[in-house]
C-alpha cells in the first residue's frame, strides 16, 4: 500500500536546543523549581540565607583588628561604626594566634614545627596520591624519625638508634630466616630489636653524641601547645591506628585460638571505657606503675592512649569489611598457590579497606577532634589553651571570636579529610 | 538442556597416558557430623577429561574441592602429581600451583585490572618477572580471545568473558590439571558456548580436567569418562556414550531421565 511507505529525501540540520534547555535556567528550573513543593522550599531556604547573613556579615564585618583587650575592642567598634554596633573582636585571635598555634613552644623555634609540617606534606604526598614518583615512599618511612628530631631536638643520634633497631629487625628476618627457620626468625625479629631499644640504644646514641655531637636544643612536652599539640597527636593517631586496627581484625578472625582470644579481649576491654578515662590512666596512673625515677613523656602517653584506642574502633570497622567480601575471593587467592600473607596483602585487604573507606575516614575525623579532650588531664591543646585566654583579665568574657576560629580550623581539617575520602572513593571505583 | 555445540570435535590430540595425575584411595569426609563424602576411589590418567554430574547436594563440589585442599579430607589419601595431600603447608601451596581451578562465580578479583588478575599469582608465587608475566598473560588472554579487554576491570566485562579470564588466569599459572566447579551455570546461553568452546581447546590440547557440570553435551563430545554421584559416592562410571545409551543403575536412569527431560 501506498500510502505507509515514506522514504525521506532531505536529511535534517542538528539545530541548537531552545535557551530553556541550557544554562543556568534549565539548572534553576530542574534542580530549584521543579515542583510547588521544590519551589517552597527553595524560597525557605533562600530566606534562611539571608536573615543567617543578615545577623553574623554585620558581626564578622564591623569589627576590631588592633585592640588589646576586650574592652578597648568594644569602645573601637562604637567609636568606628556607631553607637549600637556589636561586632567581633577578632584582636584577640592577632594577639594570640601564635599561641593557638603553637602553644608555648619557644618562639626562636619556630620553625622547626613549620618545617615538620612541610616535611609531613611531602612525606603523606606519595602515600595519598599514587601519581607521586614511588621513591618518595622512602623518604615517608623516614620521616616520623625525622619530624620527632625535628620537634622534640636532642641529640640526632637517639632517632638514629631507634631507627636502627628496625634495621635490625629487617637482617633478622631476611638473614636469620634461612638459618633458624621462619618462626624463629620472626621471633629473632621481634626479640632483637627490642632488647636493642630497651638496653642498648640510649647508651650508645649518647656515646655518639659525646663524640660526635650533633642535635637541636631539646624541647619538653609540656611547652607543645595548640594547634600543635592536636596535629602531633591526631596524625601520629591516625598513622599508628589504621595498621594496628588491621592487624587486630585479623587477629580477631584468626584461626589461632590464643591470638583472637588476645585480640577480641583488647577490642572489646576499649571499647567498653570512654577515651577520658585512658587518658586519666595516661596522666596518672601510668606512673604508678613504671618504675620510680623513669620520665615517660607525657605527650607521648597520650599518643599511645589515643592510638590504642583508635585502632579498637578501626579493628571493628575494618572486620566488617572483611565480612563483606564473598568467600570465593580467598579461595580464588588460595586456589592459584598464595598463602595466607600474600592473599590477604594483595586480594582481602584491598578490597576490605576500600569497603570501610567512609568508616574508616569518619574515625580519623573523631580522633582528630576527640585530640581536644587532652585539655581535661592539663595539656594546652587549642580549647586548653581557649581556657586559659579566657582567664586574662584583658580577654575575659570573649568566646564567639575564640572558639569561632578554632571551629574554623577544625573544620578544615576534617573537610578536607572528607573530601580526600570522596576522591579515593571515585578512584577506586571500579565496576560499570 | 545442552547448549553445546553439536560440532566437529577433534579427539586425535586427546590421548590418555599411563602417568596417574590423581589418585584418590578411600578418602572419606565429613562436615561436622554430616558424611559428606564417602569411601571415594579415583585415578585420573593424565590427559584425561573426566565430567562429574549428579543431583545437587550430592558432594560433587566438595570432591573437586578436596583435590586441591579447598577442603581437608579426614580420611584417606590423595596423592595429586605424586604429591601426598596431606596438611603439610608447603605441599598443599604446591598442588595448589600446580592444579588450576575454576568456580561458577567466576571470582576474579575486582579490584585489578584483567591483565593484574592474570599475571598477580605468577608474580607473587611464581616470582616471574613482571614484563615475562605480562607476557605470559597476553599469550593466554588472546587464546581465550579477549585481549582487547586486558585493561578493563571485571566488572566492565560479561559473564561469559569474565570466566574466559578466569581460566585465563589458571593458565598463567601453568598447571597440568584443571579443575571445573560448574563453569557455566552462572552464564546465559550464548556465553556458555563461548566459555564451553574454551574448555574444548583446552581439552584438544591434552589437559588433565574434571569437570562438574550439567552441559551433558560437553560431556558426550569431550569427556572420556563420565561419574556420576549421588549421596556422597560415586554410584557409576562409564565411557560417556555406554553412560547415556545404556545406564546401570536406577539411580543414574532416574537422574538422566530428569536431565535429559525424557
Ligand atoms: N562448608 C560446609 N559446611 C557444612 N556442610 C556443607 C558445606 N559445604 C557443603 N556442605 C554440604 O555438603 C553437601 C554436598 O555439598 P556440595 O556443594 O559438594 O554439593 P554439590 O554436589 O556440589 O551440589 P550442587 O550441585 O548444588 O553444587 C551438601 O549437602 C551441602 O549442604
Ligand atoms: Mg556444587
Amino acid at each position: 500500500m501506498s500510502d505507509v511507505s515514506y522514504v525521506r529525501t532531505k536529511m535534517l540540520d542538528e539545530m541548537a536546543p531552545p535557551v530553556s534547555q541550557v544554562g543556568p535556567i534549565r539548572w534553576a528550573r530542574e534542580n530549584l523549581f521543579s515542583s510547588v513543593t521544590n519551589s517552597v522550599l527553595t524560597l525557605l531556604a533562600i530566606w534562611f540565607i539571608y536573615s543567617l547573613l543578615a545577623a553574623t556579615l554585620p558581626w564578622i564585618v564591623f569589627s576590631s583588628f588592633s585592640a588589646n583587650s576586650l574592652g578597648e575592642c568594644r569602645t573601637a567598634i562604637r567609636d568606628a561604626y556607631g553607637a549600637d554596633a556589636t561586632g567581633a573582636c577578632w584582636s584577640v585571635i592577632r594577639e594570640r594566634y601564635l599561641q593557638l598555634l603553637f602553644g608555648f613552644y619557644p618562639s626562636e623555634s619556630y620553625w622547626r614545627p613549620i618545617l615538620a609540617l612541610v616535611l609531613m606534606l611531602v612525606a603523606i604526598g606519595p602515600i595519598l596520591f599514587e601519581g607521586l614518583p614511588r621513591k618518595m615512599l622512602i623518604f615517608s618511612g623516614l620521616y616520623p624519625f625525622v619530624g620527632f628530631f625535628l620537634l622534640w631536638g636532642g641529640t640526632v643520634w637517639l632517632p638514629v638508634t631507634i631507627l636502627l633497631g628496625f634495621v635490625i629487625a629487617y637482617f633478622a628476618t631476611t638473614m636469620l630466616g634461612k638459618v633458624i627457620g621462619s618462626l624463629g626468625a620472626v621471633i629473632a625479629a621481634i626479640l632483637l630489636p627490642v632488647i636493642w631499644w630497651l638496653f642498648l640504644a640510649g647508651p650508645v646514641a649518647y656515646g655518639l653524641h659525646a663524640i660526635v655531637p650533633i642535635g637541636l636544643v631539646p624541647i619538653e612536652s609540656a611547652r607543645f601547645g595548640g594547634f600543635l599539640l592536636s596535629i602531633v597527636i591526631g596524625v601520629t593517631g591516625i598513622v599508628l591506628s589504621l595498621p594496628i586496627g588491621v592487624l587486630l581484625a585479623l587477629g580477631r578472625r584468626s584461626d589461632l585460638f590464643v591470638v583472637r582470644t588476645i585480640c577480641i579481649g583488647f577490642i572489646e576491654f576499649i571499647r567498653g571505657v570512654p577515651l577520658i578515662t585512658l587518658l586519666f590512666v595516661a596522666s596518672t596512673l601510668l606512673n604508678y606503675f613504671l618504675p620510680p625515677g623513669t620520665t615517660f613523656d607525657i605527650v607521648l602517653r597520650v599518643m599511645i592512649m589515643v592510638t590504642l584506642f583508635s585502632s579498637a574502633y578501626m579493628a571493628e570497622v575494618i572486620r566488617g569489611g572483611l565480612a563483606a567480601l564473598p568467600r570465593g575471593q580467598y579461595e580464588a587467592a588460595n586456589a592459584l598457590g598464595m598463602d595466607y600473607w600474600k592473599s590477604m596483602r594483595l586480594i582481602i585487604m584491598p578490597q576490605a579497606l576500600k569497603i570501610s573507606i567512609p568508616s574508616i575516614v569518619g574515625i580519623f575525623i573523631g580522633l582528630f577532634k576527640d585530640t581536644t579532650l587532652v585539655s581535661i588531664i592539663g595539656l594546652m591543646d587549642p580549647l586548653g589553651l581557649s581556657t586559659a585566654i579566657r582567664a586574662n583579665a584583658a580577654w575575659n568574657g570573649i568566646v564567639w571570636e575564640l572558639y569561632g576560629f578554632i571551629a574554623l580550623m577544625f573544620f578544615i581539617f576534617c573537610f578536607s579529610m572528607s573530601r580526600y575520602s570522596m576522591y579515593l572513593e571515585r578512584k577506586l571505583q571500579t565496576g560499570h | 538442556m545442552s547448549t553445546a555445540v553439536e560440532r566437529e570435535v577433534d579427539r586425535s590430540q586427546m590421548k590418555v597416558s599411563d602417568e596417574v595425575a590423581i589418585q584418590i584411595t578411600n578418602m572419606n569426609k565429613w562436615f561436622g557430623a554430616f558424611h559428606v563424602l564417602r569411601d571415594i576411589n579415583l585415578t585420573v590418567q593424565r590427559g584425561e577429561r573426566i565430567v562429574v554430574c549428579g543431583p545437587s547436594g550430592s558432594g560433587k563440589s566438595t570432591l573437586i574441592r578436596c583435590i586441591n585442599a579447598l577442603e581437608e579430607h579426614q580420611d584417606g589419601h590423595i596423592s595429586v602429581d605424586g604429591t601426598e595431600l596431606s596438611s603439610d603447608l608447603k605441599n598443599i601451596d604446591k598442588i595448589r600451583s600446580e592444579v588450576g581451578m575454576l568456580f561458577q562465580h567466576f571470582n576474579l578479583f575486582p579490584h585489578l585490572s584483567i591483565l593484574d588478575n592474570c599475571t598477580l599469582a605468577p608474580i607473587w608465587v611464581r616470582k616471574t618477572p613482571k614484563k615475562e608475566a605480562e607476557e605470559i598473560a597476553m599469550h593466554y588472554l588472546t587464546k581465550v580471545k579477549i585481549p582487547e579487554q586486558a585493561d578493563k576491570f571485571p566488572g566492565q566485562l560479561s559473564g561469559g568473558q569474565q570466566q574466559r579470564v578466569a581460566i585465563a588466569r589458571s593458565l598463567c599459572m601453568q598447571p597440568r590439571i584443571m579443575l571445573f566447579d560448574e563453569p557455566t551455570s552462572a552464564l546465559d546461553p550464548e556465553m556458555i558456548k563461548e566459555v564451553l568452546d574454551t574448555m574444548i581447546e583446552l581439552a584438544q590440547e591434552g589437559m588433565t580436567m574434571i569437570v562438574v557440570t550439567h552441559e551433558m553435551g560437553f560431556a558426550r563430545q569431550v569427556a572420556n569418562r563420565v561419574i556420576f554421584m549421588d549421596a556422597g559416592q560415586i554410584v557409576e562410571q562409564n565411557e560417556p556414550e555406554e553412560f547415556f545409551n545404556n545406564p546401570k543403575s536406577d539411580r543414574t536412569k532416574l537422574f538422566l531421565s530428569q536431565i535429559l527431560g525424557h
